[in-house]
């Protein structure tokens, strides 16, 4: 029997993929009992990690995969997505909300997962690429979205 | 949902309603082409109506802020209207409420030019 718990996925570079993972974390979340808000959360977190990882890490490479792991426990939600691109440093990564960035097209992804998820974790995979690790804690951010980034 | 767009005039003010989710792929593609056919046409005051979205990522608001900057570029001034909470908490993190001027009533947006 399938554990409700938990979820490991190999998802193609694509814009499917994104909806995907979306939806399923979604899913997974209202059935282990997180809030609407919280459900949404993860969800809109989960979907910038992986437009990060298909589109920044594989650059929709048709010959590259992203791993999506997804498990919940008592206390949390936790996301592993590793794509199999060339890796990147975070701190290379302008600050989307200094003054001479605001008007940037793009260079939100980080900042968002950031304000989704309680923690997030960027660092090399293990073989290639970019592995980010994200939680979401059952008690911590049910008010609202990262109510320490808006103040 | 799908995305969409539906353009009206009112008092010389170009008003776009978009309903649905705008990310990454086609809704963020479908609303470049809606603003930057606007802006072919000489429009000059655009309010981009978001009473119906509720939901936008990264690449939704990237796409907003390039119908802003690219409609200045043309002399075109583009304003908000009917902003929802989620939406709002988005241009509050990315601080980008600070561009966009934002309205509640339509009759003010239009007006506000």
């Amino acid at each position: 029997m399938t554990d409700p718990r938990k979820l490991r996925l190999n998802l193609e570079s694509t814009l499917d993929s994104v909806e995907a993972a979306e939806l399923i974390v979604q899913r997974m979340a209202d059935l282990n009992g997180f809030d609407d808000e919280q459900v949404y959360q993860i969800g809109m977190g989960v979907r910038e990690m992986v437009i990060n990882a298909i589109e920044h890490g594989n650059g929709f490479g048709s010959d590259k995969t992203v791993s999506f792991d997804a498990s919940i426990d008592d206390d949390a939600m936790h996301v592993t997505v590793v794509d199999q691109g060339s890796g990147f440093d975070p701190s290379s990564v302008r600050d989307p909300l200094a003054e001479e960035n605001l008007m940037r097209c793009s260079g939100r992804g980080l900042l968002l997962m950031r304000a989704f998820f309680d923690e997030v974790e960027i660092g090399p995979g293990e073989d290639s690429g970019t592995r980010i690790h994200s939680v979401k804690y059952r008690t911590v951010s049910a008010g609202g979205i990262a109510q320490e980034e808006v103040r | 949902m799908s995305f969409s767009t539906s353009i009206r005039d009112v008092a010389g003010v170009t008003v776009v309603d978009l309903s649905g989710r705008i990310t990454l792929g086609e809704a963020s593609g479908k609303l470049r082409a809606t603003v930057r056919s606007l802006l072919d046409s000489n429009v000059s005051k655009l309010v981009l109506n978001l009473a119906e979205v509720s939901y936008i990522d990264s690449s939704g608001l990237g796409e907003l802020v390039s119908a802003y900057t690219t409609a200045r570029s043309k002399g075109c001034t583009v304003k908000l209207l009917h902003v929802q909470a989620k939406v709002q908490d988005l241009l509050t993190v990315t601080k980008l409420y600070t561009v966009f001027e934002s309205h509640t009533d339509e009759a003010a947006a239009v007006s506000s030019f």
